[in-house]
């Protein structure tokens, strides 16, 4: 039953403190047209009915906290508790983002201070945190190059963003919001961008290039070095798409490779939880030559305080006030309770464990890269095809063994993709049990194809039907 | 290490198992001349029991809402919030859940979110609401690309008198997609859209229009006839509106509007110094609905008949049109619209019109003390839960003195329009008592 | 997969069949079909819209995938499928024939660019 369906006529889950003003009548404050007439259409229960509710939901959802959650680019690690504590006291849960500066002296800290540690994590030099997601960074991040370019008067002429085949959904409909044309340069074999391709593909029309790095293969870009020569030889930016950052933290540094403008998603690398889709916060540091660009506010420590000071060619706001402040505070804490130590560990740990999961899941599941993988890595359900089986159905069957499917069918370079990003917080013992897990189900796809194909029955629902969905919507009831 | 499981012995089983005899082994495709020589130059680290006491020591510095009473508004509120929502919204199985892709297995995320589009739609009085995005703002911004790609036309119409920030991010949006964002500006006496600049050419040409109710300053519009217009044009009525302002004032749909935007942070989401917040984006009729940004949710059954819920209409984001999608939108504010649901199945619907209605009384009763103090209001559209107060007083030293005693007080307009310096934005909610509010009152009346 | 006779093909795998004199219906393939799955949606266009040859006139939208139509003919849309509004479903279970998509009226009679039946085959053995 849904909250409505619930509803009784007359109860109220909360109760207000009686009204202590003297009273008016509504019409002499608000005209007669201006009052709403339809109902409401919200429900009417107890708390305690509320909270049997949500409990009872909760409990037909996975998340880090139930299992094992290998989703390709999405770095589930463990969500650390002291994190929440910290979000929540009431100095930082409970300030209004129009205080005066002098008020929230902490706030602006924790901004500064995060500020310098992603620059120290990026190689880059200024950062903001307007941009709420990943994707918002990106959309901020194209912005910038279009002001750079346009300072140069040549916004006109580089109309050309340039992603990898390989790239996430949200790299080219970033470009476009922001106003470029896309074009996709191919992978070469051994999974990196194809040196070739891209020097052809590069010219006066090209205002960047976005790349994740390692990609979405879990590969680091052998060439990146001279990619980054390519594209600033041809006038243009490169842009570093921040989700797979895990891998590289203490290792080496995006502005080091060679990047201009970074985005890191605090909700992956610096462990803030997903929430089940958001909030997120995707702050970008840009190197100082963009600085000036980047959307204002943003906070300077002057004269022996922290205040806010509008960059000279800002691009604009992105977002009201000052991004995902809460999401923030809970990154930081992570980073002094990590220290550059912790979060060297975070990254050799996870590289580690995708290496070990790949090394004895190719026996039985095509690697169409067979080379050292990063923090994550692509397997192809190309095997398990010839028995009827695909991808799709292997996901399902892993929802059987209590773990959440990995990334499917992305990249779209590879046929019926598994992407599999174990993360650095999941023990021996967790990882042994997937291993084991994926080759029954390997030994299943060939002997009993059926288990998979009508697969999960152990899960609150079965498979559903998503084409009657969206062939007939019912988007609210 | 903090929350890495690996003793150094399962390490070395696990770099034997590859072959390799160091962690070193694994970054070879790193060029040696880009790999870190030496560690990060980052805080020593902090054990979880220095931290707590560290962090403490920084959160001190700011001045919270807990210890001073805030009648400060302008985009952010303190509204009153039950105390057993982050009780449900902490709960690991919603916290650490990611984006519901296995539909099977987030039966939990996917069925709030189809309560939260429900009782979305239900409070905006439209027909289809998404699952959440970043903030009233961004949903704004969205909006107005929205109306552009429907309608194929490139100029939008904006009330001068919308939240400013909302503006620049408007502004921010839409000049990249060689959009032209036209501003209607509000009349100097009532502070309302000026309806005379409404000329009956410029319609012929605007996607949408985009109006704030209430206004910034506060201000209930005359809806009516700005929604004629604008239809009469063929464009789109777009309408910002305070979710909470629902339980007493006319919805958008009421109005016939074709979107509805905002920001629900006000239902049951602490200030946070502005975020994370919660946009919602509602939408009326569907052609609109399959070209609404963001995550949808929809009932359908599973193979054995069971009803369940899933992600669907995707082919609109990201993930499947890439650059042709509606919206790059992926992360949205899921956890924030978890707490919004609660709080509207907690409070209910006697208890968000309650909400409105103490929010409408306690402004009304600030307003009609402040008047009586010899103070002059500014505008005389009717209010909501704002209004702009008037006098010849430095208002940020008056803020300073309210702060020693206590007190948040409004938000001085200088910041926004040199032009209404002598003014204050005052919000007053329903979380404020009448003893606060006349003590509020009692300062400023020795200020002058 | 099935490739009808007597209609002409594109390499974007939509299909071309004279009705009348400058008049053509357009659809998708089988192939096309069976590559996107269960379609749930049809974009179409308005009445009276000019189309050009190679531009994208329609979306078939299936769950996972949302498939542009493009114009293998330069002319006028004279006629719309809107059984294709309640029955997106028309599409896989007959694209040849009840799933067609429009009717263009032409502006010229040029097929250079298509192919026969039996050249889509072949074509459609090295996809």
């Amino acid at each position: 039953m849904l909250l409505l369906e619930m509803s009784t006529p007359g109860r109220q889950g909360y109760k207000l403190p009686e009204l202590d003003v003297p009273e008016v009548p509504l019409t002499e404050l608000v005209p007669q047209a201006y009052l709403r007439s339809t109902d409401l259409g919200l429900p009417e229960l107890s708390e305690p009915e509320v909270v049997r509710y949500f409990t009872n939901l909760s409990r037909k959802n996975h998340g880090v906290d139930v299992g094992f959650y290998p989703l390709g680019s999405c770095t589930m690690k463990y969500n650390p508790r002291i994190n929440e504590d910290v979000a929540a006291m009431p100095g930082f849960k409970r300030i209004h983002p129009r205080q005066k500066a002098s008020t929230v002296q902490g706030a602006l800290q924790i901004i500064y201070e995060l500020g310098n540690y992603l620059a120290e994590i990026a190689g880059l030099d200024k950062a903001t945190f307007q941009p709420a997601a990943g994707a918002h960074g990106e959309l901020t991040g194209l912005l910038i190059i279009r002001a750079y370019h346009r300072q140069r008067g040549e916004d006109q002429q580089r109309r050309e963003i340039l992603v990898p085949d390989s790239a996430h959904g949200t790299n080219p409909a970033s470009a476009h919001m922001a106003g470029f044309v896309v074009r996709e340069v191919p992978s070469d074999n051994r999974g990196g961008v194809d040196v070739a391709a891209l020097k052809s593909m590069l010219g006066p029309q090209t205002a960047g290039l976005m790349l994740t790095n390692p990609n979405t293969l879990g590969l680091f870009e052998e060439n990146i070095a001279e990619i980054a020569e390519l594209v600033h030889a041809a006038g243009g930016l490169l842009y570093y798409d921040g989700a797979n950052a895990n891998a590289i933290l203490g290792i080496t540094r995006p502005g080091d490779m060679g990047f201009d403008i970074v985005h890191f998603n605090l909700h992956k690398t610096f462990s803030t939880p997903h929430g089940g889709g958001g909030p997120g916060s995707g702050p970008i540091v840009v190197r100082q030559e963009l600085a000036d660009f980047l959307p204002g506010p943003i906070v300077e420590y002057q004269d022996g305080e922290y205040c806010w000071v509008e960059p000279k060619q800002s691009i604009g706001r992105v977002k009201a006030f000052h991004g995902n402040f809460g999401v923030m505070v809970k990154a930081y804490t992570y980073i002094r309770h990590l220290g550059a130590e912790g979060l060297k560990a975070v990254s050799e740990n996870a590289v580690l464990n995708a290496n070990y999961l790949m090394h004895h899941l190719k026996q039985d599941f095509y690697l169409p890269y067979d080379r050292i993988c990063m923090h994550e890595f692509v397997l192809s359900g190309k095997w398990q095809k010839e028995y009827g089986v695909t991808t799709l159905d292997i996901a399902k069957r892993l929802l059987d063994y209590g773990v959440h499917a990995p990334t499917v069918y992305f990249p779209l370079i590879v046929e019926e993709a598994l992407m599999i990003e174990p993360t650095e917080t999941e023990s021996k013992a967790t990882l042994d049990a997937f291993i084991a897990a994926m080759r029954t189900i390997a030994q299943e796809a060939k002997s009993n194809p059926e288990k998979l194909k009508s697969a999960p029955t152990l899960t609150p629902v079965a498979r559903l039907d998503e084409t009657k969905a969206a062939r007939q919507p019912i988007l609210k009831y | 290490m903090p929350y890495i499981p690996h003793t150094t012995a399962e390490q070395q089983e696990m770099l034997a198992a590859l072959g390799m005899t160091q962690i070193a082994d694994l970054f070879v495709d790193i060029a040696e001349n880009l790999r870190l020589k030496q560690p990060l130059n980052l805080p020593a680290p902090l054990a979880e029991h220095e931290l707590v006491r560290y962090m403490r020591q920084i959160a001190k510095k700011n001045i919270n809402l807990d210890d001073y009473v805030s009648f400060l508004g302008a985009g952010a509120y303190d509204h009153i919030i039950p105390a057993v929502i982050t009780h449900l919204t902490s709960r690991g199985e919603f916290l650490t859940a990611y984006t519901p892709y296995q539909a099977e297995i987030s039966q939990g995320v996917l069925q709030a979110i189809f309560e939260f589009q429900t009782l979305i739609a239900n409070l905006t009085n439209m027909e289809v609401a998404n699952a959440s995005m970043y903030d009233g703002a961004t949903a704004l911004a969205e909006a107005a690309l929205m109306a552009c790609n429907v309608t194929g036309r490139h100029k939008v119409a904006a009330a001068a008198n919308l939240d400013p920030d909302w503006l620049e991010v408007l502004s921010t949006y839409l000049e990249n997609q060689d959009i032209e964002v036209i501003k209607i500006g509000y009349h100097p006496i009532t502070g309302l859209i000026d309806q005379a600049a409404l000329s009956t050419t410029l319609n012929q040409e605007l996607a949408c229009m985009l109006v704030g109710q209430p206004n910034f300053f506060g201000g209930l519009e005359d809806v009516e006839p700005i929604a004629r217009w604008i239809k009469a044009g063929g464009g789109l009525l777009v309408m910002a509106v305070d979710p909470i302002s629902l339980g007493i004032l006319k919805a958008p749909g009421e109005y016939g509007a074709d979107i509805a935007v905002g920001d629900a942070g006000c239902l049951g989401n602490p200030t946070s110094f502005g975020g994370p917040s919660v946009g919602f984006f509602a939408v009326n009729g569907s052609k609109l609905v399959r070209k609404m940004p963001g995550r949808i949710v929809g009932q359908t059954t599973d193979k054995n008949g069971k009803i369940g819920y899933v992600l669907t209409l995707q082919t609109r984001e990201q993930h499947i049109r890439r650059e042709k999608a509606t919206s790059n939108i992926c992360t949205n504010q899921a956890l924030n619209a978890l707490a919004a649901t609660i709080y509207l199945a907690l409070l209910g619907k006697q208890g968000v019109k309650q909400v409105a209605y103490q929010c409408v009384q306690k402004t009304a009763y600030m307003r009609s003390q402040l008047l009586d103090a010899g103070f002059r209001v500014r505008f005389t559209a009717p209010v909501f839960k704002e209004f702009v107060l008037q006098a010849d007083l430095d208002w940020d030293k008056v803020n300073d003195y309210l702060l020693e005693h206590g007190f948040l007080g409004g938000f001085p307009l200088k910041y926004v329009d040199v032009q209404l310096a002598d003014s204050v934005l005052i919000a007053v909610t329903e979380a404020r008592t009448k003893a606060e509010i006349d003590q509020f009152v009692e300062l400023l009346r020795r200020c002058r | 997969m099935d490739v009808k006779s007597g209609l002409m093909y594109t390499k974007d795998h939509e299909w071309v069949k004279e009705v009348s004199d400058n008049v053509v219906r357009i659809g998708i393939t089988d192939f096309a079909q069976d590559q996107l799955g269960d379609v749930v949606f049809v974009e179409l266009p308005e009445l009276n819209t000019r189309v050009n040859k190679g531009e994208a006139f329609s979306v078939v939208e299936s769950v996972k995938a949302a498939s542009d139509v493009y114009s293998p003919v330069t002319g006028t849309i004279v006629a719309v499928n809107t059984e294709l509004e309640e029955n997106p479903e028309l599409i896989n279970e007959s694209p040849y024939d009840r799933g067609w998509i429009v009717e263009v009226k032409l502006d010229e009679l040029d097929f250079s660019d298509l192919m026969t039946a039996k050249e889509y085959e072949s074509y459609l053995k090295e996809v």
